[in-house]
């Protein structure tokens, strides 16, 4: 449904040419959730704008639905949902009639606007509030009808850009409770940013991980944090010298990427840290080390982050 | 035919809330008819202004709509500004609706209040001696909206470009806007204007504006001063949308 190939977009500004993308590629297939995380001006939301025919491409190639974003940008337009990262609904505007607008906007006849109007107002859980000014809603209510805008004319595609930046984290559940809901009934292809860790980790089938404007990483999250992170075995000892030699014993477990012996804690990291702890804990026992705690720590998506980039995405989504 | 219908999409979504609050555009009525009540008195006396047996509204009225749709037109950008920075014209961007008809259906929000308020001006003023000439001062009021759209457009273009900065847009609309007016002839006529400011005014584009609408108010549809100002109405209607859609298309949100 999304084909890129070699996308690149660089600005003018007064420091000079900012390369805010530099060479992106990605396919995603019919049906498929898909994240792109990434920190701040890691060029995620430029991406998405280039691929909704909102920005041009400095070079590069991309179809979206079977369309040419550069030759065909109307064609795309039709055939996508686009959640940008402002609020979508006009201030003055009614609620109502902004959908009503959305939906003509997108071809569809005004009676069957507003019927699909009622509708998503029901499943977006916004019902009585039609003919309230857009301004005058909660900002998880104007998210919600962002979506319902971006939901009118029933799109194949949808992309969100930063869906639940600035939600409290009720609206934020209430918010991806809807749009897995959706999902489940149309089976459209959803493609997001997020700089949020766990929404990408939960929701994405697939996460794609961009910085400094190129994709550094694509794949499950299970296989991402498998391949990338790996599991942390933490243990304590008795003393000092027993962390020691409990570390040599890490070292070679089967797998083990990196040990560290910290007074009396000792951590290795590897794949499949569940099963290989009891054997771990065994061959500490043969050595007569005894194990005091034991813990198995999964990895997350900023431990992949931080293996791939040596920084947290913590720290640069916070800056 | 998707311009046509895609500028009636846009019409209908601005000027809906428009009509809620249509005590606005009421109020809009008074600085026009504080000008009637005010000012057309002092031109009376005007050498220049007044010819045997016309009254000084026949040559004021149509300057002084003109002036409403220029100072309208001009600053309406200011409030596509908000909808730039929220997000909800990147929305509408985000749809197959055409660039174009984006901007006309908008500018014609702002025209048509005025289109009302020059109707009730020229009815307001027809019992204190303008004389009604019906199908000529329509045919005014048609190149003023041609020419309002360009305007607006070009004042749309302005505040894509300088959106990040409210104080320039309006120091470019206001340096702008208020020579133009003066330049243009609209208060006071050029003909008593010393030399070298007369010939400032014919390089001003509203001056043929002003001298057409004057020539319709007086029923002359046939006076070259018409032609004259629909070439100019139709030259900046063109220029605003080129210019205005150009800076759509680059703008890098």
């Amino acid at each position: 449904m999304i084909k890129a190939r070699d996308l690149t977009r660089s600005f003018k500004t007064k420091a000079g040419i900012v390369e805010a993308v530099r060479g992106l590629s990605l396919d995603v297939a019919e049906g498929e959730l898909v994240a792109f995380l990434g920190p701040n001006g890691a060029g995620k939301s430029t991406s998405v704008r280039m691929l909704t025919t909102l920005l041009p491409l400095s070079s590069g190639q991309a179809t979206v639905g079977g369309h040419d974003v550069a030759r065909e940008p109307a064609a795309v337009r039709r055939k996508i949902g686009y959640v940008g990262q402002g609020t979508g609904s006009g201030p003055y505007h009614r609620v109502r009639d902004e959908l009503v607008t959305q939906g003509q906007a997108q071809r569809m006849r005004q009676r069957d606007a507003r019927r699909r109007a009622d509708d998503l107002l029901g499943m977006l859980e916004l019902d009585g509030l039609a003919d309230r000014d857009c301004a005058s809603l909660s900002g998880g209510q104007k998210r919600r009808l962002d979506v319902a805008l971006g939901l009118m004319h029933t799109p194949p595609i949808l992309f969100l850009d930063e869906p639940s930046t600035g939600l409290d984290p009720h609206s934020r559940a209430n918010l991806w409770e809807h749009i897995t809901r959706l999902r489940q009934h149309s089976g459209m292809t959803i493609f997001l940013t997020t700089h949020y860790l766990d929404e990408a980790d939960i929701m994405a089938e697939r996460v794609m991980i961009m910085d400094h404007g190129v994709m550094i990483a694509d794949d499950t999250p299970a296989r991402l944090k498998a391949d990338l992170a790996g599991d942390t075995i933490r243990i304590s000892v008795l003393c000092e010298d027993q962390a020691a030699s409990a570390a040599e014993i890490a070292q070679n477990l089967p797998g083990a990427r990196q040990t560290s012996a910290d007074r009396r804690d000792v951590a290795v990291t590897l794949p499949d840290g569940t099963a290989l702890l009891p054997e771990f804990i065994r061959r500490l026992h043969d050595a007569g080390i005894e194990a005091m705690t034991a813990s198995v720590k999964s990895p997350t998506l900023d431990d992949v982050f931080l293996g791939l980039t040596g920084r947290s995405l913590r720290e640069t989504a916070a800056a | 035919m998707s311009f046509i219908t895609d500028t009636g999409i846009a019409f209908r979504r601005e000027i809906t809330p428009t009509i809620r609050s249509w005590y606005y555009i009421a109020f809009g009525l008074v600085q026009p008819l504080l000008y009637l009540g005010l000012f057309v008195p002092l031109l009376g006396t005007m050498p220049g202004a007044e010819s045997a047996g016309i009254s000084p509204l026949q040559w004021f009225v149509p300057g002084m709509v003109v002036m409403l749709v220029l100072f309208t037109t001009v600053t309406c950008g200011w409030s596509l500004t908000e909808e730039l920075l929220s997000g909800s014209f990147e929305r509408l961007l985000a749809t197959p609706m055409s660039r174009p008809a984006i901007m006309v259906g908008r500018a014609l929000k702002e025209l048509a209040p005025l289109l009302v308020q020059a109707l009730l001006v020229i009815l307001i003023a027809a019992p204190f001696g303008l004389q009604l000439y019906p199908l000529p001062m329509l045919l005014g009021l048609l190149l003023l909206l041609v020419f309002g759209v360009g305007v607006a457009a070009l004042s749309y273009a302005l505040a894509i470009a300088s959106k990040r900065d409210g104080s320039l847009f309006y120091m470019v609309t206001h340096s702008i806007s208020l020579p133009m007016m003066l330049l243009g002839g609209v208060l006071l006529p050029m003909t008593n204007a010393p030399q070298w400011l007369f010939i400032a005014s014919r390089f001003n584009p509203l001056t043929y504006l002003v001298e057409a609408e004057r020539a319709l108010f007086l029923g002359n549809i046939a006076d070259p001063a018409v032609l004259y100002g629909t070439l100019v109405a139709v030259a900046v209607a063109a220029l605003g949308l080129a210019v205005g859609v150009q800076q759509i298309r680059r703008a890098s949100l």
